[in-house]
């Protein structure tokens, strides 16, 4: 049976998360993935006529908060959180491109 | 502006707005403008490992308000997490409503009758404010940036309208009425420079009756007459591009305010990968029908129905008075105007008080209660008042409030009362004996005469029509 998953569908979505893979680890993760996947696609052999889909196992819906306001972090100690830090703000190296 | 040959352009609008919430959409942190930089953060908008969201109530009513003004469906909805790197968003992703929006299939109906499909209306959050530094204060040519987090998770709703507005001016037309709804709600300020109300245009031009050309989206658009030049620019250069045998590349541009025109932002040859998926930590999201009665209920009149009402207070309005009515409906002066309506005020002076004197002093329009405003003006039509001494003291209501008697005598107003103003007249009479004869003689020339003298003596606080009535009384 062929891998559900491709060498470079595991490499691009690498890239997408930033990751740096060697050629091993590729090869690891495609075989790896490929069984999540796998296992996932066992599903397609049950009959789910009628099954609404379920996309989290808690039977609960409209879970909210009343609109009060809670204090915020210290300001000194998010900040201490910064590698670099200027005028109260998190400083950040020259980006390189326009937000999505 | 009309296109040249017979092209059409095709229109749709992506507006955002903040919703005006005390905190923001996943965590209690205020939501407030102006705040000292990261001083309304927390591990949720932060993004720190392990925090978890929890939806604003308020938030949710707010999208429903919206929803609702805008002739939606609301139906349950789910939260995604959209993927991506940017140092304004700390968790890596932002949380957004997907392929189940809130609020779908909609519509706006603009001012001249035409009708705008809103696809969806959907909840989302902000990220934070960068500012470039070094260079022009844009990300290119900048060396480094600094960000603030206070609006990171600040609650949105993006309104995204169908490709069915034709022209600049119809743009304009539904950003100006949508802004007036977001207000009219409650669930924005509408605030354009303050960044909480923001447009982008997607804009690409067609012959009639043909497929939609390849579109570009217009981002920096930070006011209604933005929006219209940039529409208009965007759209005459992908005319000059199609004509000069070029094709329009899909891609993001940017409008540039000083130059007005349009400059790439970035393209989008590879096809965005945002590795949508369900957000994990959410739970699915369904009003239930006494849920949204309730802030059915609780929504006042939006302005479509307020400029109904106001205009029908006019017999026959005025291309002028019609113009200032949409001022006062989009100022939301209205409920002052029809309360002196109501006190058998005449409309049009209303209007035209809001409109200019009001307009002019909106920072202190909480001063002003419609008592007050309803004195003043019937102060003027009694001729108590002239109507620079009316303005005046609606201006000092703005500035301090006060009630208008007391500020009519403070300024000395009170001194033009019709004894002072006999007074002033019979001098005037006894001293210019040949004007008076002449007057008496149906000279109403002389009129302007006597009124131009009063004027004078009276450091124009006298009443035109007061004085005008002296004269008649003594011919």
């Amino acid at each position: 049976m062929s891998s559900p998953l491709s060498r470079d569908e595991v490499a691009h979505v690498a890239r997408l998360a930033r990751l740096k893979l060697t050629n091993e680890e590729l090869d690891l993760f495609t075989e790896q993935l490929g069984a999540v996947l796998e296992h996932a696609t066992d599903m397609q052999s049950l009959n789910l006529e009628g099954v609404v889909p379920t996309a989290h196992p808690f039977g609960l819906i409209n879970v909210v908060r009343a609109d009060v306001v809670r204090p915020s972090l210290d300001h000194q100690a998010v900040m201490a959180m910064a590698p670099d830090v200027e005028d109260g703000r998190f400083a950040v190296p020259r980006i390189m491109g326009e937000a999505p | 502006m009309t296109l040249p040959g017979d092209w059409e352009m095709v229109v749709g609008l992506e507006v955002h707005t903040e919703l005006k919430t005390n905190t923001k959409m996943f965590c209690g942190c205020a939501n407030s403008f102006g705040s000292q930089p990261n001083t309304n953060v927390c591990p949720v908008c932060l993004g720190l490992p392990g925090s978890l969201p929890v939806l604003n109530e308020r938030a949710i009513e707010f999208a429903m308000a919206i929803g609702i003004a805008l002739h939606c469906t609301i139906a349950p909805s789910t939260f995604h997490r959209k993927n991506y790197f940017y140092p304004d968003m700390p968790k890596d992703f932002q949380i957004s409503q997907y392929d189940l929006p809130i609020n779908s299939n909609g519509y706006l109906d603009l001012p001249d009758g035409s009708r705008i499909s809103v696809e969806r209306a959907h909840m989302e959050e902000d990220t934070g404010k960068s500012t470039h530094l070094g260079g022009s204060g844009r990300i290119h040519g900048a060396d480094r940036s600094l960000v603030d987090y206070n609006r990171s998770g600040v609650p949105l709703v993006e309104i995204v309208s169908g490709p069915d507005i034709r022209n600049s001016a119809q743009a304009r037309a539904y950003a100006s009425e949508l802004r007036g709804i977001l207000i009219a709600t409650g669930a924005s300020d509408g605030r354009m420079e303050e960044g909480s109300m923001r447009i982008d245009a997607n804009v690409s031009v067609r012959k009639p009756g043909k497929p939609f050309g390849t579109r570009c989206e217009i981002k920096n658009l930070n006011s209604l007459r933005s929006l219209q030049r940039a529409i208009d620019y965007e759209a005459l250069r992908q005319i000059e591009v199609i004509e000069d045998g070029g094709v329009i590349r899909q891609e993001t541009r940017h409008w540039d305010e000083n130059t007005e025109t349009t400059s790439t932002m970035r393209t989008k040859e590879e096809a965005e990968d945002y590795r949508y998926f369900r957000e994990p930590d959410l739970v699915d999201l369904d009003p239930d029908q006494v849920w949204q009665d309730r802030v059915r209920e609780a929504m006042g009149p939006m302005p479509a129905q307020r400029r109904r009402e106001l205009v029908g207070r006019f017999s026959s309005p005025t291309d002028a008075q019609l113009d200032a009515i949409e001022v006062v409906i989009d100022l939301s002066l209205d409920r002052l105007v029809m309360t002196a309506i109501d006190e058998k005020v005449d409309p049009n002076l209303a209007v035209a008080r809001a409109a200019n004197e009001l307009a002019g002093g909106l920072g202190g329009i909480a001063n002003l209660t419609s008592d007050a405003f309803t004195t003043t003006l019937r102060m003027e039509e009694a001729g108590e008042l002239s109507a620079t001494q009316a303005k005046a003291v609606l201006g000092e209501l703005l500035a301090a409030g006060g009630e208008p008697r007391a500020i009519a005598a403070a300024m000395g107003f009170e001194q033009l009362s019709s004894d002072s103003l006999g007074a002033t007249i019979g001098e005037l009479i006894a001293q210019h004996g040949d004007e008076w004869a002449r007057y008496c003689e149906g000279d109403e020339k002389l009129a302007q005469f006597f009124i131009g003298l009063v004027m004078k003596l009276t450091k124009g606080q006298a009443n035109g029509k007061a004085v005008i009535a002296e004269l008649q009384k003594r011919r």
